[in-house]
């Protein structure tokens, strides 16, 4: 700690360029945190995701649907517990800019399977009864401030009811918490029947199939023998589990761990050059001072550790303070990854990484100062 | 009074690019505990590479350099430093203070080489800026501080840590001539009061009125000896 004033004398020496370099640093672990952070959310929350479900959906593609008779079918499957299905409603509140993730499904299967997201029962109960009833999350309750009891008009670009309108309307009798679950779960559901017999076109048809296995180390086999029943039909299937299915949907967005990688690893290869740059800059100018400290007697080493130290501060704290305001910044990113903190995975890595720069960054000058012969030095040669 | 400086046959060569120089040929010099030895000669004479050597800053290419009862032209880069820490104070014709420092902190630079506790370096500092009398410009850096009140705390940083010796290269060379005289002034009363053991390179006649003694180099070779004082 005795050494600090010398250390802190080397970084105030030039105080718009510590400044204007720390500030490069932050930024760069600031963009270095939120987006590894959302890439390490995305990886969890694939890595949460159940492997004791089932996704069958049209082997060729899930809008082209598969049969409501498939239903018996699968659940005939062994190691099937439950099957519950997804459709598609599409829906929007008000404006088409209020996008709803709405999906027609039989309720009572379905939070069975998802027996993670909180629900009361009476509200399965008040589904069942209510044929043009709504369960949404709380959260989307929230944000437009329905109420149980509230009459929600839902309108839809997909389809036309019997009553030739594409705006349904539909009574909310419950909520549900999916906070336990993470993000990608639909927050709108109706009642398939209800739906299925108001809708003008396109009936007995669903998007997915969701199945819920007794045993996950069977989740292939059972997925095998899903797909095997319908083989050669006129509506061929295709199984994954929960996993898969979200790693495959990730990647029709895009390669998002190459992306994330690639962007984070070009900011700081870039910060690389400009911190050896200043490093190497500081210490060139404090030649003569490194001499003196040299003639008083500092040693070799401890001239080389003055400066590795200072390496280290710079980058260190600068990169702790980045990182920091990337994990205030992150709840902010709630509607892109859900209710995450900024994983503890990604602090680590960032000093991890902000060490390994000041130690290249700080290691050539640190070198070339500890070599400095006084007598040429103090001679400015 | 005996030796705590002697220098064997010294000679000194530098490889140029291609060239070898030969800067002191077959130096022999003793200096005693307690004197005041101002160093003088003509640019290229050598005189600094002779107090280099005398303050362990450089190596002799052949010969002895004892100062005290150590051989320091054989001791190695670290060993060296170690040793500089405990027994040379330097005191260089610009100063070279570091300029983000207070001078308190610039005195207390050679202490931090040593297993003082916190309170004793600021006392020890304290004494020293004190016998400079500067014990009011503590808290001022560098930069606040006029040529002669900086080459004070120069002075002040190379009495802090007790060295057995005190090196000065020209310290007078960037002052005017009432703050040269000043500066000698002090250099000369910590030799006589406190006994400091002075070797000064000089350009300045007037400077060198203040040792008790004066060399002078001549191609790398003393051309005279002569008491002063």
């Amino acid at each position: 700690m005795k050494y600090f004033r010398l250390v802190w004398a080397g970084l105030a020496r030039k105080k718009a360029r510590t400044i204007l370099t720390m500030l490069s640093i932050i930024v760069a672990f600031l963009l270095f945190g939120l987006l590894q952070g959302v890439n390490q959310g995305f990886n969890q929350v694939v890595e949460n995701l159940n492997v004791n479900r089932l996704y069958t959906s049209a082997k060729t593609n899930m809008v082209d649907g598969l049969p409501i008779s498939y239903a018996q079918r699968i659940k005939s499957v062994p190691g099937v517990q439950h099957v519950s299905h997804w459709t598609y409603f599409g829906g929007y509140f008000r404006e088409a800019k209020n996008a709803i993730p709405a999906f027609a499904t039989d309720a009572e299967a379905l939070f069975a399977i998802y027996k993670e997201i909180k629900i009361k029962p009476e509200y399965i109960e008040a589904m069942k009864r209510t044929r043009t009833g709504a369960l949404v999350s709380d959260q989307l309750a929230k944000q437009y401030g329905w109420k149980i009891g509230d009459r929600i008009p839902l309108g839809t670009s997909i389809w036309t009811n019997k009553e030739g309108s594409n705006t349904w309307y539909f009574d909310l009798v419950g909520t549900f918490d999916v906070s336990s679950y993470g993000i990608g779960f639909p927050s709108f559901y109706i009642n398939y029947d209800y739906y299925d017999e108001a809708k003008a076109f396109g009936k007995g048809v669903v998007h997915y199939y969701l199945i819920g296995i007794a045993d996950p180390l069977q989740a292939t086999r059972v997925a095998k023998a899903i797909d095997s029943q319908f083989e050669n039909s006129m509506n061929e299937t295709r199984t994954q589990t929960e996993s898969g299915l979200a790693q495959n949907n990730l990647k029709q967005v895009g390669d998002i761990n190459f992306i994330v990688n690639a962007i984070v690893g070009a900011v700081l290869f870039t910060l690389l050059f400009l911190t050896a740059n200043t490093m190497m800059q500081s210490v060139r100018e404090r030649i003569p001072e490194l001499a003196v400290l040299k003639t008083l007697g500092f040693s070799d080493g401890k001239v080389l550790t003055l400066v590795l130290v200072e390496a280290f501060l710079l980058c260190i704290f600068a990169a702790l303070l980045g990182l920091f305001f990337a994990a205030l910044i992150f709840p902010g990113l709630k509607a892109l990854i859900g209710d995450l903190p900024m994983p503890l995975s990604v602090v680590l890595m960032g000093v991890g990484i902000a060490m390994l720069l000041a130690l290249i960054s700080g290691l050539p000058p640190a070198l070339r100062a500890q070599r400095l012969n006084i007598v040429d030095a103090l001679a400015g040669r | 009074m005996s030796a705590i400086v002697s220098l064997r046959n010294v000679t000194k060569s530098y490889v140029r690019g291609k060239e070898k120089v030969e800067v002191l040929h077959g130096v022999n010099l003793q200096i005693q505990s307690g004197e005041f030895l101002a160093l003088m000669g003509p640019s290229g004479s050598g005189k600094t590479t002779l107090l280099n050597l005398v303050a362990g800053l450089d190596q002799p290419t052949s010969g002895e350099v004892i100062v005290g009862d150590q051989r320091i032209d054989r001791l190695s880069r670290g060993a060296l430093a170690d040793w500089r820490a405990r027994h040379i104070g330097f005191i260089f014709q610009f100063y070279n203070l570091l300029p983000v420092l207070t001078a308190e902190a610039n005195v207390e630079v050679p202490l931090l080489l040593t297993s003082l506790s916190k309170a004793q370096r600021r006392e020890r500092v304290q004494t020293a800026l004190k016998l400079v009398g500067l014990a009011d410009r503590g808290k001022h850096k560098p930069n606040e501080l006029s040529g002669g009140q900086q080459q004070r705390v120069a002075i002040a940083r190379a009495i802090v840590a007790d060295p057995t010796l005190l090196v000065c290269d020209e310290p007078t060379g960037d002052l005017d001539r009432q703050n040269a005289e000043e500066i000698m002034n002090l250099l000369q009363a910590l030799n006589r009061s406190q006994g400091k053991t002075i070797v000064m390179v000089t350009h300045d006649p007037r400077a060198a009125g203040f040792a008790s003694r004066e060399l002078h180099l001549d191609k790398g070779q003393l051309a005279n000896v002569e008491a002063v004082a």
